[in-house]
């Protein structure tokens, strides 16, 4: 395999991880925020179940941003063309988003209860609303999406944003990494919470995780009816990057088939998926928190690799004209860029995941609610 | 076709939520380095002050970093919903540094931002210095990729437009990260960033020396921060000319839009304007006061070179322009035929292209191959007047930035002398000018950043790519949608910033936990959270 080809390959296993890594530690401080509200009965069980993810949210954060960072200079173009073709819902990820920092360091400043219970709302809002867009996200890459470039490389819409907002396939995608974001949060309150906020996060997380099970098979199923996409004859995965002029693309249901047809030990990948679903809640069940987190993080590496599995190489296929539809071979970054990249995500990621792992162990061990917050307990 | 109101809306987004991010960047760049700088000391006496100060400090530092992570995260996403050509077209340099700045600088200071919140019963001494360090680092390295990103827009380098692929080429890692645009920016900036915190913590102290409340706190946190600023202010004028001078090697335009050169003069006579009013319409200044022979040895570093005023530079874009014209009519068709000839009539003009760009927005509907041949003129001359940026602002924007910079150091050594001196409560009217400066450190650096990007225009990528290009083929409504809701969004944020900052300032050093606030009497002496300390 050429170089280039392989540069491309490897950088899209590397944004499959950064997803990955984004929906674990993401979604679990999101999970968290979306149970808040029904996990902790009073203000002090409340404080207690924010400061479990305290010291971490922010560090977690960063998944999401080096997502958009990784994105723009591996695949540029579908940085320009995703971001703004779901511009409406990318801009209510937005809003919901940027509320959740300023609902930690603010909450707890003001002790007085309308005060406590807005933020508590925006933390229902900046967990939920999130999750279900980036699942939902997927939903509506999997179907494709409505546009065409013009000759200089510049997107035009083609369909109306309405389609991407209220569609059944992209919602039940966005029920399920809502779920299995609240699996994950339930099972970080179980690991460092007591009675009863224990009891009630094991409740939801269980539940949780068991939707997301039944969730993912029926969507394995319904994949099976949606039109897929495949190139039409012969591709060079070394050609340079640009969606204008690309081979024929041909849209048929069962085409996101394909890929597991040809290797059936991809099959691995959802089994490994399923199994996580499964397990994680029998885990909770068992009051096994640790590991039911850990087979969390398993069922997100499941869904995440089904879906790449299933599109390889299409990143975001275009339903309008269908030639143009971005994939790992048309969209990527230069040959040089990806390298200088390579090299960089090299070096930093262990050291991140090293000071990461360390931090996570420093404060780890119970968090009780407090009467009267001494000064160790910001939020 | 591009909607030019929608450009315009996506521009005034842009504009108001970089703004509205920098206003909190400035205080979490230099105050993370004061906090390093106060825990340093408490590690080394061991003088529990010095704890109670890195936390005060650091409990107003952690107000301000919500805000400045929360706007963050917007622009991280705003190039690629509003800014579509502009991704494509230089996302392959551009997002480079975007995100090395997330693996070697986002990662590191928001996981150590929260050991040092809350990890002070659980890291020893030295190891809680330790993290308090790498906050300070990790926010000064982010704002270093950053401006190497900015740096490419100011003067694309380490890079070469492909035709094969529509956009520019990443070819030199080592040209784009020592550009000199970007490392004089980031000493520049860091520092504002310094003069801005110093000023922080100096007034808000003389608030309490004024009070006459945590004497012994305030002072010394006062002096510290008046050192620091002193340093600091004056290193940011240095760096500010250098600067002005690199705006006069790579952006002539720029350069003669900040000094209001309508014409070019001849050396040495440059007047330097200390007052006009410039009117951009007619292109002269409706009233104008100027020293005469400062500005050429100001910008030129000589006496003999001249400076070119805005005629000269408008004469000279327009061969630029007709042969950018040329060179992107031969790269579309290029683009449909992928024909050798087509491919050749480029390369030779190529490097006018981003000229041709520029005119596209005059041609009647913006094609330029339905220019009609007597129309050429006309379309080549509102096209070099809009190489132009706006003078007006640039003028005044930019000697708000140096008349406060002069008054700053004015400002911080006074502040010093007096404070080493022990004499400050003497003087109150030095520490009521300190607590009024509070704002404007941050009011300049906007200021600055207006002079910056509003002087870049009409590019987004100088020479290469035209704003109004760059922008997302929305509907207009769309924008409006976003921009209500970014205005709505960050004037209740700002409220509620405002609201904790002035509180958690007025309760002081000393303060501990908002639950004793509300359920017990106020602390009786000697309690933890009565201000009355041992060292005062
Ligand atoms: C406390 C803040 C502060 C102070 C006192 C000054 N500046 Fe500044 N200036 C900034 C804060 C700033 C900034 C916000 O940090 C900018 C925006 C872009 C940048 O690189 O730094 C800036 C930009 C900026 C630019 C535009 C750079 C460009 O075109 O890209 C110039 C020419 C100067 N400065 C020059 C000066 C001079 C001659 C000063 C003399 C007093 C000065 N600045 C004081
Ligand atoms: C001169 C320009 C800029 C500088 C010096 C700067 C610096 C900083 C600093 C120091 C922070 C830390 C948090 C805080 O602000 O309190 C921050 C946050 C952030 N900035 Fe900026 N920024 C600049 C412009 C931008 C731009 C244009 C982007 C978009 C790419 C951006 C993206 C972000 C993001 C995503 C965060 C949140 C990071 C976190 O979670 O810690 N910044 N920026
Ligand atoms: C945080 C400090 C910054 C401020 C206050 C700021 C301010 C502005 C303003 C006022 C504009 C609008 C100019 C106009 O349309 O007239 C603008 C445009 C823009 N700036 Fe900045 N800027 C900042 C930093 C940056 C950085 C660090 C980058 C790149 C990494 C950047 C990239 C852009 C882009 C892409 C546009 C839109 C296209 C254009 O108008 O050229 N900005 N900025």
């Amino acid at each position: 395999m050429e170089i280039y080809a392989a540069l491309k390959v490897i950088w899209a296993l590397l944004l499959g991880f950064l997803l990955t890594g984004l929906a674990v530690m993401v979604g679990m401080d999101m999970g968290v925020g979306t149970l808040l509200r029904f996990v902790g009965s009073n203000d002090a069980e409340r404080r207690a179940a924010l400061n479990m993810i305290g010291p971490h949210w922010d560090g977690n954060q960063v998944w999401f941003i080096l997502g958009g960072g990784a994105i723009f200079a591996a695949f540029p173009t579908l940085y320009a063309t995703s971001f703004s073709t779901f511009y409406i819902v990318m801009i209510v990820l937005l809003f919901s988003m940027i509320l959740r920092p300023v609902a930690f360091e603010y909450r707890s400043k003001i002790e007085a209860t309308r005060w406590r219970e807005t933020w508590d709302w925006a933390f229902l809002i900046s967990g939920a609303v999130p999750m279900i867009i980036y699942g939902a996200a997927v939903g509506n890459v999997l179907q494709g999406v409505g546009f065409h470039f013009s000759w200089d490389g510049q997107y035009y819409q083609d369909e109306s944003f309405i389609w991407y907002l209220l569609n059944p396939f992209a919602l039940l995608c966005g029920v399920l990494s809502l779920s299995l974001s609240v699996f994950e949060g339930g099972a970080m309150l179980m690991m460092r919470g007591e009675e009863p906020l224990y009891g009630r996060a094991r409740g939801f997380a269980i539940g949780g995780g068991s939707l997301a099970a039944l969730l993912f098979v029926i969507g394995g199923i319904w994949v099976q009816f949606i039109k897929g996409f495949a190139y039409f004859g012969p591709v060079d995965p070394a050609a340079p990057a640009t969606p204008l002029g690309g081979p024929a693309v041909v849209m048929r249901e069962g085409a996101w088939m394909d890929n597991f047809h040809a290797h059936p030990i991809l099959w691995l990948v959802p089994a490994i998926g399923l199994f996580g679903m499964i397990a994680g809640p029998l885990a909770l069940a068992a009051r096994r928190p640790i590991l039911g987190w850990w087979l969390g993080a398993l069922a997100w590496i499941g869904t995440i690799g089904t879906v790449g599995g299933a599109m390889f190489p299409f990143l975001m296929p275009s339903t309008t004209k269908s030639s143009q539809s971005l994939s790992v071979w048309n969209a990527s970054g230069s040959a040089y860029n990806l390298a200088w990249m390579l090299a960089f995500a090299l070096v930093f990621t262990p050291v991140i995941v090293a000071y990461t792992s360390w931090a996570f162990h420093l404060m780890r061990g119970k968090v009780r609610p407090q009467p009267t917050p001494g000064d160790e307990h910001l939020y | 076709m591009i909607n030019p109101t929608v450009v315009e809306l996506s521009r005034l987004q842009f504009a108001l939520t970089a703004l509205y991010h920098f206003l909190f960047v400035p205080l979490t760049l230099g105050l993370s380095v004061l906090l390093a700088a106060m825990e340093t000391v408490y590690v080394i006496t061991g003088k529990p002050l010095y704890k109670e100060m890195t936390q005060f400090w650091g409990r107003l530092f952690g107000i301000n970093f919500a805000i400045g992570v929360a706007t963050g995260l917007t622009m991280e996403f705003e190039f690629g919903t509003n800014w579509s050509m502009y991704s494509h077209f230089v996302g392959d340099v551009f997002g480079t540094p975007l995100a090395i700045e997330g693996l070697m600088a986002f990662f590191m200071e928001s996981t150590f931002v929260g050991l040092m919140f809350f990890g002070w019963e659980r890291l020893s001494k030295p190891a809680h210095l330790a993290v308090t360090y790498l906050v300070a680092l990790g926010s000064n390295l982010s704002a270093l990729w950053i401006l190497i990103a900015n740096g490419f827009m100011q003067d694309p380098v380490g890079a070469r437009f492909d035709p094969n692929t529509m956009r520019m080429e990443f070819t030199n890692f080592g040209a784009l990260v020592f550009n000199d645009d970007a490392q004089a920016k980031f000493v520049h900036t860091t520092i504002a960033g310094f003069v801005t915190a110093a000023m922080f913590v100096m007034g808000v102290s003389a608030f309490y020396l004024l009070r006459r409340q945590h004497r012994g706190f305030a002072a010394r946190s006062f002096r510290i921060a008046a050192l620091f600023g002193l340093i600091s202010s004056l290193a940011v004028v240095t760096l500010g000319d250098a600067l002005g001078r690199l705006d006069y090697l790579l952006q002539r335009p720029k350069l003669a839009a900040i000094e209001g050169l309508w014409h070019t003069t001849t050396p040495p006579y440059a007047p330097e304007k200390i007052f006009a009013i410039p009117d951009d319409e007619t292109q002269r200044d409706i009233v104008s006061i100027g020293v005469p022979y400062v500005l050429t040895p100001l910008v030129t570093h000589s006496w003999t070179t001249s400076i070119p005023g805005i005629d000269a530079l408008e004469r000279a874009a327009k061969p630029k322009i007709v042969k950018g014209i040329a060179a992107v009519t031969a790269l579309e068709a290029y683009a449909k035929t992928k024909s050798p000839a087509a491919l050749a009539a480029f390369r030779k003009y190529e490097n006018d292209m981003g000229y041709g760009l520029l005119a596209e927005r005059f041609a009647p509907e913006e094609d330029l191959n339905k220019i009609a041949k007597r129309d050429l003129p006309s379309i080549v001359n509102r096209t070099a007047r809009a190489t132009i940026p706006n003078v007006f602002v640039e003028f005044w924007s930019f000697r708000l930035m140096v008349a406060l910079g002069f008054a700053f150091i004015v400002v911080f050594a006074f502040a010093a002398y007096w404070s080493l001196k022990n004499e400050l409560e003497k003087h109150p009217w030095v520490l009521k000018v300190a607590m009024w400066s509070i704002p404007l450190p941050v009011l300049v650096c906007e200021y600055g950043w207006i002079v910056a990007e509003a002087g870049r225009q009409p590019w987004s990528v100088y020479g290469w790519l035209p704003t109004f290009t760059s922008a997302s083929t929305h509907s207009v409504g769309y924008m409006v949608f976003s921009l209500l809701g970014f205005v709505t969004l960050y004037s209740a944020f700002i409220a509620a910033e405002l609201y904790l900052m002035f509180k958690y300032a007025r309760l002081g050093p000393g303060y501990r936990g908002t639950a004793a606030e509300a359920v017990a009497p106020p602390p009786a002496h000697g309690q933890p959270g009565y201000a009355d300390r041992p060292w005062e």
